[in-house]
């Protein structure tokens, strides 16, 4: 499975949602990536890349797009 | 009571927190003892005793902690933010970096703390999060307007955590203990502290394990639907 792979799986799963809504997702755009699904995201991210994110980047994930790019900063590339 | 629970516990090395680490090892804890200095829970490690050394206002050191516990356990329970300082001024002789040093370590830290625990309890949607408070945080007390307000404070976070991550199934709450018999007291004088055992309805001075045995109750499953509360651990002492 590729870093892309993992990283919308993370998204659907955690979210409930189709493959075809994380293009251009932003945050609060939908019901279910809300802060509680937010804090549920981060934590399966985590889990998936191995890696413990800093608070100043969990507030900033504002994106599916600026999430890819939050990543590159812990050595994950999607 | 906490058999296979991995706890951590800050502010480690003595008194309140010392006796936390020993009763939540006794009952079957993994325990990771949090000091500032190298050295210092030397003599409290055991084969469930694990030391980590890190100053809870280092968020680094905290990031370092959290990564350990994860890739060595997995998972964490239980958290108890213990680590504090206590500093008396009275009004209009208390300095801005007493102020400031007293809510690093009393308020930032601990809020810190609660976000990077939460989001393993999140993951397995379950957790103890016991924070440390006051007596005086409660009442106030002459002498401590900076500490009491930190602790008042650390009383506010509890409720406001608790009802945030109740629906993760997570338990959020505070013990206040009242006068302990631990360092943080030894400069009072003999005469001073008969005045203070007066003020207490038990008439003796609380220890660290009257604390530690409350806390031992918000650890395990015991408590499993109790949130959002905070304890006085006090004898009934007036203040």
């Amino acid at each position: 499975m590729t870093n892309l792979q993992k990283y919308e799986n993370a998204f659907i799963e955690t979210l409930g949602i189709e493959q075809n809504q994380t293009t251009n997702l932003e945050y609060q755009a939908i019901p279910e990536w809300d802060s509680i699904g937010h804090m549920s995201l981060i934590t399966a991210l985590e889990d998936v890349f191995d890696i413990m994110m800093d608070t100043d980047d969990i507030i900033d994930f504002s994106s599916f797009e600026k999430g890819k790019e939050l990543l590159k900063k812990y050595d994950v590339q999607i | 009571m906490l058999d296979n629970k991995v706890a951590l516990v800050t502010g480690a090395s003595r008194g309140i927190g010392k006796a936390i680490v020993e009763v939540f090892a006794k009952n079957g804890a993994i325990v990771y003892a949090n000091a500032r200095k190298e050295g210092d829970l030397d003599d409290i490690i055991s084969e469930n005793i694990i030391p980590l050394y890190f100053d809870v206002t280092d968020n680094s050191g905290i990031k370092n902690a959290f990564s350990q516990i994860k890739k060595e356990q997995g998972r964490l329970d239980i958290l108890v933010n213990n680590a504090g300082i206590m500093k008396d001024a009275l009004i209009g002789m208390i300095s801005g970096e007493v102020m400031r040093e007293i809510f690093e370590t009393n308020v930032f830290a601990v809020a810190e703390l609660i976000q990077f625990a939460s989001k393993f309890m999140i993951r397995q949607k379950s957790g103890s999060i016991i924070n440390i408070s006051s007596l005086v945080g409660v009442n106030g007390n002459k002498g401590q307007l900076v500490y009491s307000a930190s602790k008042g404070a650390v009383i506010s976070m509890t409720k406001t955590a608790a009802k945030e991550l109740a629906q993760y199934n997570i338990r959020v709450n505070s013990i206040a203990p009242g006068i302990i018999d631990t360092d943080l007291h030894s400069f009072v004088g003999k005469e001073h502290m008969a005045e203070r055992i007066a003020g207490i309805g038990m008439k003796r001075l609380g220890t660290p394990c009257d604390v530690a045995n409350s806390c031992l109750f918000l650890a395990s499953d015991l408590s499993e639907y109790v949130t959002g509360q905070v304890i006085g651990v006090d004898g009934s002492a007036l203040i």
